[in-house]
């Protein structure tokens, strides 16, 4: 009853969940699911049915997540699935991500809106080339900490020394990756529970926290906010009645916090006005910081249109607007990248060609390492040159990763071809 | 008592990206429409797509698909919600694709029309030319859910590959399609059942009346409590009898179940969702625990 549910006071974890195929990954969401009591009864009795018909031994958590008939069939995740939970301290999306290599764009996909990537990894193999793709895919995408859940424990006799080795092996590869990234290794047991949600009685040599522990109490460090910006997604203007003369801009806040009374430029071009009244969920509000979906009126009646961003002036790291771009750029299909290829862009709230100028390299993925390339292959990850069909408000992904990032749509099925990071910027005309 | 039982930043968050996928779909798709069924997971949807363009109107019909084997009650307050809210309703009817030969209709007692829906909101798409459907599917509610984006692609028969979505990294929604295509945008896919109830107290959402406690004539089948009269009658050896009920979805009369519940207002409900055991499609819907695919099969053919 109502005492049993605390309020939460924490925001929002997103977590995705990677590693190599068998490691486990389904096993330890099914485990947290199970463990904080998310698992309902009739989804715990059919997933205690299927186990008996694939003849698995135990009851098979993974089945809680692998959603799809090709899935359960080959005991393998394809896509990702999304799950939720909530404890006392806060509320959990986790992403479940798939670990064959086949099916890397599918990981982009789960580990992109990720705060943290759990990076499983078996006790007994180690780190293989999946686990130093995935941790150099999480540090590219930027999540903000990387958890090694070295698994499998009971099946290595809870040695610490084995859970070291892994750990160091881990450490090693992920500190020399060009994007630092925050590392924490926690010995767990998925199949077990041990670490998982509850510690270990198994390993009383660790004294870290579990897994569970870690998430509820782990903050990001702030970074410093380069200056509100908002990509106009539509002007709201009704027609006729009481709001006749109203015109607003819909949007989301990034970056920073506006008010009313904030100086702003409207980029591309360079027309300012100020912020002369904000609304969120249809009622005005005092100012709206990060994530806050708005409708911002002007002072000033200037010309803005879908595509635009309205930039707070003077902040501290502005946007350069620019028709050339170098990207980290993650391929999605089939069909090769190569230079000279046209596709169709979108960054932000705007859309337009994109031409691959050049492609600088490939990288390795399983090391730090990377070579020269004259296209990239699906689930390939390459340094790119773009030279854009308009110019776009850009920054770098790395100090601001909703200016810094865009999608590439293949023209013929209009499929999502990449997703893309921007490593540099140059201004128009340099 | 208070009724905050998850954080309000969670929520925030939440509010804030339903009504960005919404303003985002409906700017890059030409003829939007958002299905509404009456269920609290709709009327949640309407309510976020009509503040999304506040002060302007709702840019978008929405649409009905009527199976024909209502609640009266729902009917009632479907019409007396757009009215209120200003919006234009479109009704597709599932008895009009029977009349028409388009589908035909299972017999027998156990007969239910949620599959022959597909058909009907699939011309209905067609016919008045929408390339985007806002729906209220939660990834919460099936396993197959759990797997499909947030905009989902539909091809010219209306179906969906699971194994063929289109990549979405981050927010950056592709809208692409060629003529006859259509999308499924679901911007209330990282919301929970709790998170929906949440809504509903915090903004007063109107909802049928049957989801709160009310005296009912049911019959107990498969562990279901199913009201007595419309298209569903009392088997050989089922005794009606009177229970104290309400319902936690609302879909298709013949095969939605009622559960034993005295949450009669919208805090007593949300106290209920908290500690809740069992999923509420396990709990009242025949049609997804007639197997561990169904959900997935029915998608695959054009299903909400």
């Amino acid at each position: 009853m109502a005492t049993d549910v605390a309020l939460a006071t924490r925001s929002t974890l997103r977590i995705a969940t990677a590693g190599s195929v068998d490691d486990g990954k389904s096993t330890l969401i099914g485990r947290l699911l199970h463990d904080t009591k998310t698992v309902f009864e009739d989804q715990l009795q059919a997933v205690v049915k299927a186990s008996r018909r694939y003849g698995d031994g135990e009851t098979n958590l993974a089945l809680l997540t692998d959603g799809l008939r090709a899935e359960r069939e080959q005991g393998i995740t394809i896509d990702v699935a999304h799950r939720y939970f909530a404890t006392s301290v806060r509320s959990f999306i986790v992403a479940d991500t798939p670990g064959h290599a086949q099916y890397t764009r599918n990981m982009v996909t789960g580990a992109s809106t990720s705060d943290v990537a759990v990076v499983l990894v078996d006790a007994r193999h180690g780190v293989v080339d999946q686990t130093r793709r995935h941790s150099l895919i999480a540090s590219l995408l930027g999540v903000e900490a990387i958890v090694v859940a070295v698994n499998k424990m009971d099946l290595v006799e809870w040695r610490e020394d084995t859970f070291l080795r892994v750990a160091d092996d881990v450490r090693r590869f992920v500190g020399a990756l060009p994007q630092q990234v925050p590392l924490t290794a926690i010995p767990i047991s998925a199949l077990l529970g041990d670490n998982v949600v509850d510690g270990s009685r198994n390993m009383p040599w660790y004294d870290g926290p579990s897994l569970l522990a870690f998430l509820e109490e782990f903050d990001a460090t702030p970074s410093a906010l380069p200056g509100a910006r908002v990509h106009v997604q539509r002007v709201i203007r009704p027609q006729g009645g009481a709001h006749a003369d109203f015109r607003g801009y819909a949007g989301v806040v990034a970056a920073g916090s506006l008010a009313p009374g904030d100086a702003i430029t409207v980029l591309p071009g360079a027309r300012t006005s100020t912020v002369a009244a904000i609304h969120r969920w249809g009622a005005p509000v005092e100012g709206a910081g990060p994530g806050h979906a708005v409708v911002i009126e002007l002072a000033d009646d200037i010309d803005v249109a879908r595509g635009d961003v309205l930039v707070a002036t003077n902040g501290p790291i502005p946007p350069v607007v620019t028709e050339d771009i170098v990207v980290d750029l993650c391929w999605m299909i089939d069909q090769p990248l190569t230079t000279g290829s046209r596709h169709w862009f979108k960054h932000g709230t705007r859309s337009g060609h994109a031409t691959v100028t050049a492609i600088e390299h490939r990288y390795d993925l399983v090391s730090p390492d990377h070579e020269p390339a004259d296209h990239l292959q699906l689930n390939d990850i390459g340094r790119v040159h773009l030279r854009l069909g308009e110019p776009i408000v850009a920054d770098v992904y790395a100090h601001h990763a909703e200016g810094g990032r865009l999608i590439l749509i293949d023209a013929a099925t209009n499929t999502t071809a990449g997703a893309a990071m921007i490593a540099a910027v140059s201004a128009a005309g340099e | 008592m208070t009724t905050e039982l998850i954080s309000a930043a969670h929520l925030d968050a939440l509010t804030d990206e339903a009504i960005t996928i919404i303003r985002e779909v409906a700017t890059e798709c030409e003829s939007p429409v958002l299905l509404f069924s009456g269920g609290k997971d709709s009327a949640v949807l309407l309510h976020l797509a009509v503040l999304a363009f506040a002060p302007a109107r709702l840019p978008f019909p929405v649409l009905h698909v009527d199976t024909g084997h209502n609640f009266p009650e729902v009917i009632q307050y479907r019409d007396a919600l757009v009215a209120a809210w200003g919006v234009r309703l479109v009704v597709a009817s599932v008895q009009q694709s029977i009349d028409d030969g388009r589908v035909v209709e299972d017999t027998g007692p156990r007969s239910s029309r949620n599959r022959l829906q597909s058909v009907t909101l699939l011309d209905a798409l067609a016919q008045h030319g929408f390339d985007a459907a806002f729906g209220g599917g939660r990834r919460d509610e099936d396993k197959a859910r759990a797997k499909e984006r947030i905009l989902s692609f539909r091809d010219r028969q209306g179906r969906w590959d699971p194994r063929a979505q289109r990549p979405e990294p981050w927010a950056l929604l592709n809208p692409r399609i060629r003529k006859g295509e259509h999308l499924r945008a679901f911007p209330l896919s990282n919301w929970t059942e709790l998170d929906i109830w949440q809504y509903i107290a915090r903004h007063d959402v109107p909802l049928p009346n049957i989801y709160f406690s009310h005296p009912r004539t049911v019959v107990e089948r498969d562990g279901m409590l199913l009201a007595v009269g419309g298209p569903v009658s009392p088997e050989h050896g089922e005794q009606p009898f009177e229970a104290v009920v309400r319902y936690r979805t609302v879909g298709d009369a013949s095969c939605t179940g009622a559960v034993a519940s005295a949450a009669a207002t919208v805090d007593d409900v949300l106290l209920e969702v908290a500690a809740a055991r069992i999923t509420e499609r396990g709990a009242t819907r025949a049609d997804d625990t007639f197997s561990e695919s169904a959900m997935e099969d029915r998608k695959r053919e054009g299903y909400f």
